[in-house]
């Protein structure tokens, strides 16, 4: 039995409605826990004032130099004694979880059993970057408890200027749109960055994320510094049996509203059977007897829209990997921005090719750590040098797939246009 | 001291086969369709012709240890054990027998968690931190996801929605909520009230100048200390110095309001990515309930259920729409603040005689 509640009129309000709430889970803690009645105590001072009073400081564990958020209470008496003294300290340890959060019960048993032996019992599944957050610790319990988590194989995560834990969707374990293996990528590429995990030394925070087609379910084009999108390169393929299926299900009507009409690049027709375009770039799918969905390969761009809907009758091809894009980031400072596409298309099927993609992560790492300003994110570094210095800093060969339309205005010097052509056209000849 | 000083093992991220179901572990890849019984269910279809059944709930994302031990004994009893969590912190079991997925909804349900959050609903919404843990917020999260769902309840069991609808959340202009088709963040609207006793403890001056992306902070002797002054002219309230530097007290309980934006698109389906847009704001940061912003968000939803087509995202139907017409139907008002002044902002305005009368 804990120490009574404190009154929490304004959280009771939060125990109103269908959806969970977490104040009766804090509340079902604190019957055991003094820790998390001061934790609510603490909780209903920020509602009825309507401001926060946590304040950071230095908490880790041995070995580490990031992953543990410390918070310690500013809510003090005039003494400089803490109101809410059995939470006067509040740290989060961030831990990464398999890749697609997938779990046994037995693990996620585990965590809580450590959980309440030597924290708060309350865990976050998952904070937005991805990480399970452990929350609520006292700097004294901070390394036992991160010491039996290890102990389960489990590791922490990334927090400051640092590479920060990583999110992949459940892709290839679970979805017919996935184009390559987002786990093991994933997994490959992270823990190729232990050490820049682990001890924050970079000029600010980089993300990787990792999406298995243009859906982007991690929101990787946004919110990652290096997003890897999957995609092909071959032909869609398609199902007879189920495009047949689908359409006597939806109809003419839906197929032209919802999907032909939809497509961006208008790669979509609908043919009699007779009429469909024999070539190597067409693929067409069968509708009923005598009419078919054509789809015009080149003209498709991978964007998942008419797959989505027809979804196994149309399936992404068989020549599989992905779109890497860099310096997608939220608002500070410039304003938000989406990634730019710097490699169309890398294949990723055999362990070669995953591993040129972990050597890519690993030249883009190195160009930050050593050209961006402090706490400049790689979309606002490309932005200050431009996106042609980036590309030969990381040796990368530029290509029309990378701009939305050329340049603009007269503003540059073309005076060794020659050359480059000349570069250009020997490079393409020796390929 | 009795114990040893232990040092991490420094393991990394753990390979995932161990924690996934065998049948999405058997059929890795392999998948050909996908289709969807009743919301909250996805039916999987393998190449080799097995089958799944993927049943997702809503959870509060901040969990206590009973409700995850509870949610780990429906697993053990209906999922063959394992679960595993979709980026907005909904569960999903995962079912090799069909005739599991009715009692299993039924168990989920009787313990208060929702199904749904499947295909053309609205999902959970995408969590931050706030006054329950961060150390710079504006406001709560988890307070304002509840009384959201709350309110929305029914569009996270059913799939009534044009497309699918992401919401996020942010309780400071860091955005950690990430950008959604509606998005609510904090919008502060008075320059940061410094507390000139501290800055020089506190704050390492130089990387607080540095911080502001309107070169309104520079150093000052305030009382004969060294401390910061801000033009207030200049200040746009961003709140980017407050985290390097707390004295600069950026929150205020009635001029931090909450701002609403909306067409954020992070899917490449259709059109391109999508950076959302500044739509509402001046919202008061009214704890414990928020009623005020569950009001527009209502407003919004109502207004892109009923005249949005199908699989038109948000953003999608405001292309159709016009921006003239979005503000009609959502009854909000088109400001002055809404015409953006920011880097780049030309490329906002309309460069044509595009009009819809
Ligand atoms: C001072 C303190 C800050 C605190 C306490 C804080 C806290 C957090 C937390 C708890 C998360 C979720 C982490 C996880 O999933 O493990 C997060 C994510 C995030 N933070 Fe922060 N943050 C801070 C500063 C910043 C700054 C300065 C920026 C940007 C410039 C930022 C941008 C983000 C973004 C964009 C995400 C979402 C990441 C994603 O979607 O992958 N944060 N932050
Ligand atoms: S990003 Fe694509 S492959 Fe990954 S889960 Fe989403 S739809 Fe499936
Ligand atoms: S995937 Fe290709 S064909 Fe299909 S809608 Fe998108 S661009 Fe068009
Ligand atoms: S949005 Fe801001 S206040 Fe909220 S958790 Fe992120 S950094 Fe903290
Ligand atoms: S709130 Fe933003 S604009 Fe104002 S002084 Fe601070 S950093 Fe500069």
């Amino acid at each position: 039995m804990a120490k009574q509640l404190h009154p929490t009129p304004n959280l009771d309000e939060l125990e109103k409605g269908p959806w969970p709430s977490f104040v009766t889970g804090l509340k079902r803690l604190a019957k055991d826990k003094d820790y998390m009645v001061d934790v609510l105590g603490h909780l209903e001072h920020s509602y009825k004032t309507r401001k926060g009073y946590w304040k950071g400081g230095t908490v880790g564990v041995i070995g580490y130099g990031g992953g543990v958020i410390p918070r310690f209470t500013e809510i003090k008496n005039e003494k400089g004694e803490a109101v809410f003294k059995d939470a006067a300290e509040f740290h989060t340890i961030r831990i990464m979880p398999p890749p697609g959060m997938h779990y046994d019960t037995g693990t996620l048993r585990k965590f809580c059993d450590i959980w309440d032996q030597y924290g708060s019992g309350l865990i976050a599944l998952h904070g937005q970057s991805g990480d399970i957050m452990l929350q609520g610790c006292t700097s004294e319990n901070v390394q036992p408890a991160f010491d039996a988590i290890n102990e389960m194989g489990f590791d922490m995560g990334g927090a400051g200027p640092a590479v920060r834990t990583s999110m992949s969707c459940v892709g290839a374990a679970r979805c017919e749109q996935s184009c390559y293996d987002e786990a093991k990528a994933h997994k490959m590429v992270v823990n190729t960055f232990l050490d820049d995990i682990h001890r924050p030394a970079l000029p600010y925070k980089f993300k990787f994320k990792f999406s298995g087609c243009g859906n982007d379910c991690m929101n990787a084009i946004h919110r990652a510094d290096m997003a890897v999108i999957g995609t092909w390169r071959d032909n869609m393929r398609t199902d007879d049996e189920l495009g047949k299926k689908w359409f006597a299900k939806h109809g003419m009507n839906e197929l032209v509203n919802d999907v032909v009409s939809r497509c961006p690049t208008k790669a979509l027709q609908i043919k009699d059977a007779k009429d469909v375009r024999k070539g190597g770039d067409i693929s067409s799918v069968a509708l009923d007897d005598t009419q078919c969905l054509e789809i015009d390969n080149k003209d498709c761009v991978r964007c998942m829209h008419c797959i989505n809907v027809m979804t196994g009758a149309l399936a992404p091809g068989k020549d599989k990997g992905a779109s890497i894009l860099i310096g997608g980031k939220s608002h500070l400072k410039i304003g938000s921005l989406m990634g730019t596409l710097v490699v169309p298309f890398m294949k990723l099927e055999k362990d070669e090719d995953y591993q040129q993609l972990v050597e890519l992560a690993q030249t883009i790492i190195d160009f930050f750590a050593e050209n961006a300003l402090e706490h400049e994110r790689t979309g606002e570094m490309i932005e200050r040098i431009g996106l042609v210095n980036f590309l030969e800093g990381i040796g990368l060969d530029i290509d029309a797939n990378m701009v939305t339309n050329p340049r603009m205005n007269p503003y540059v010097n073309t005076g060794d246009w020659d050359e480059e052509v000349a570069k250009i056209k020997a490079k393409k000849a020796a390929a | 001291m009795a114990q040893a000083q232990r040092r991490a093992v420094e393991c990394g991220v753990p390979d995932p086969a161990p924690f996934m179901h065998p049948s999405l572990l058997k059929n890795k890849g392999n998948w050909k369709y996908h289709d969807r019984p009743r919301p909250g269910v996805l039916h999987h279809v393998s190449h080799s012709g097995d089958q799944v059944w993927s049943v997702r709930a809503g959870t509060q994302r901040q969990m206590d240890t009973y409700t995850i031990r509870t949610l780990c004994d429906i697993a053990d009893k209906f999922g063959e054990g394992f679960v595993r969590f979709t980026i907005r912190s909904n569960i999903e079991y995962i079912l090799a027998d069909q005739k599991k997925v009715d009692p299993l909804i039924a168990e989920l349900e009787k313990h208060g968690f929702p199904v749904g959050g499947t295909g053309n609903s609205m999902s959970m919404v995408a969590h931050t931190q706030g006054w329950l843990h961060c150390d710079i917020p504006g406001t709560d999260a988890s307070g304002v996801v509840k009384s959201m769902m709350d309110e929305l309840y029914h569009e996270f069991k059913n799939e009534e929605m044009p497309n699918r609808l992401h919401l996020s959340t942010s309780c400071c202009e860091i955005n950690c909520g990430g950008q959604a088709d509606i998005a609510v963040i904090i919008q502060h609207t008075k320059p940061p009230k410094i507390n000139h006793d501290l800055v020089a403890n506190v704050c390492e001056r130089p990387a607080v100048v540095a911080r502001c992306p309107v070169a309104a902070i520079r150093p000052a002797l305030v009382n004969g200390k060294p401390s910061l002054e801000v033009d207030e002219k200049k200040c746009i309230c961003c709140g980017a110095c407050y985290p390097p530097c707390p004295p600069m007290q950026i929150n205020d309980p009635e001029h931090s309001k909450l701002a609403i934006w909306v067409g954020g698109k992070n899917a490449n389906a259709r059109g391109k990515p999508q950076i959302m847009k500044m739509v509402a704001s001046g919202l008061p940061n009214n704890a414990p309930r928020w009623p005020e912003v569950n009001k527009v968000v209502g407003d919004i939803i109502k207004a892109y259920k009923a005249d949005a087509r199908p699989w038109e995202r948000l953003s999608d139907w405001i292309d159709r729409i016009g921006w003239p017409r979005f503000f009609e139907k959502t009854g909000l008002t088109f400001t002055k603040y809404l015409i953006d002044d920011w880097r780049g902002s030309r490329a906002n305005l309309n460069a044509s005689a595009h009009v819809r009368f």
